[in-house]
């Protein structure tokens, strides 16, 4: 089965990113393929390398880049809720006008089209928010 | 066509698990996730709602959300099954497609 | 080839206090352009979303609500709202906006896109539906 998943929140301040990545990380385990992660209202947050979370706790930002590394997962933010929400790659950075970027590794930003296309192309969407 | 739905919020706190229930077909499933799972606890005020939903629409919980909540599992309603991750893709992909009650 | 999906958008969250509203209707717009079959569902606080008279120039936020009224023009003309939903909240149709679209199939007559039906009806609609999306 091909899954995409959307995901509306940030992580630690909802469980939204951990019920995610745990449902990615069962799919992928069964078999199953992942079409796409999209990142949506808030959940654009979970593509930040600016984090440092406690030592003792689940980091999710590195735990989304080492999970894409080692599976080829396509994880988008979405554009429109990235520059609201001040994610930023160096190229949006720059069409911005802003003075850093602070993309996590692993993360492309793009276009809603991106999601429409998820649920389209994949045999289930999954969502989780809030 | 049957629809696997998801609860992640309590019961208590907002009105998605009782949407859901009231928008289930027969056949459907219904999965506890998250805060949703203290809609799967017995002897509550809305215990008797999962109960007769559960006579259409099979429950689940997640048993991950369950443990972190501490809470036992002789305190849930009988017969709401405890699944893990793979059990919620194994649902998602037994079901058309997936409704997330936000 | 691409195919054809029944997409539904819930829409369970009342405007402004969060941005769910917003950001839904954003996804509609786009997802447009993608030639699916689409429906949108307003249930819930969702209903509040569609009321009129909607004046946030205190507030300090967008009033996005005219945007809605664009729908029509981008082929978004099956809008479901929730009767009981509307009853709970002491609503009725005629506080809504009035969505409209141009039937191209009779004469581009200008009709209601709104249809108010049941919660066993809307139950009946989301099971018809290919992928549906929650915000």
């Amino acid at each position: 089965m091909k899954f995409s998943v959307m995901i509306s929140e940030g992580p630690y301040t909802h469980q939204a990113s951990d019920t995610a990545y745990n449902f990615i990380k069962a799919a992928l385990e069964g078999g199953h393929e992942i079409f796409r992660v999209f990142f949506y209202h808030d959940g654009v947050n979970n593509g930040t390398r600016l984090t440092t979370p406690p030592q003792d706790d689940r980091n999710i930002i590195n735990r989304w880049s080492e999970l894409a590394k080692q599976h080829d997962l396509d994880l988008v933010l979405c554009v429109a809720a990235a520059q609201r929400r001040g994610i930023a790659d160096a190229d949006e950075a720059k069409r911005n006008g802003k003075d850093a970027d602070n993309i996590a590794e692993g993360f492309r930003i793009s276009g809603l089209g991106q999601l429409i296309e998820a649920g389209i192309q994949a045999d289930r969407l999954v969502t989780f928010g809030d | 066509m049957s629809i696997l739905h998801t609860v992640n919020k309590s019961p208590f706190e907002k009105n998605s698990l009782r949407s859901c229930i009231e928008h289930a077909l027969q056949g459907s499933a219904v999965l506890l996730i998250e805060d949703g799972v203290y809609g799967a606890i017995n002897n509550t005020a809305i215990a008797e709602t999962v109960k007769k939903a559960m006579e259409n629409v099979a429950v689940y919980a997640l048993k991950s959300d369950i443990d972190a909540r501490g809470i036992s599992q002789d305190h849930l309603i009988d017969n709401i099954e405890l699944v893990d991750y793979s059990g919620f893709v194994k649902l998602a992909a037994e079901h058309d497609k997936v409704q997330s009650w936000l | 080839m691409s195919q054809t999906k029944k997409f539904l958008y819930v829409n369970r969250k009342a405007p402004y206090g969060t941005i769910y509203a917003l950001e839904s209707l954003e996804v509609v717009l786009i997802g447009a352009a993608f030639e699916q079959d689409v429906s949108m569902a307003f249930l819930d606080d969702g209903v509040f979303q569609i009321t009129k008279n909607q004046n946030t120039k205190e507030s300090g936020m967008k009033n996005f609500s005219p945007t809605y009224n664009a729908l029509g023009d981008y082929d978004v003309n099956k809008i479901y709202v929730e009767k009981e939903s509307l009853d709970a909240r002491g609503l009725s149709v005629e506080d809504l906006l009035e969505l409209t679209y141009e039937d191209e199939d009779d004469d581009y007559a200008e009709k209601s896109s709104i249809h108010v039906v049941s919660k066993a009806e809307l139950a009946e609609l989301m099971d018809q539906q290919d992928v549906i999306f929650s915000f």
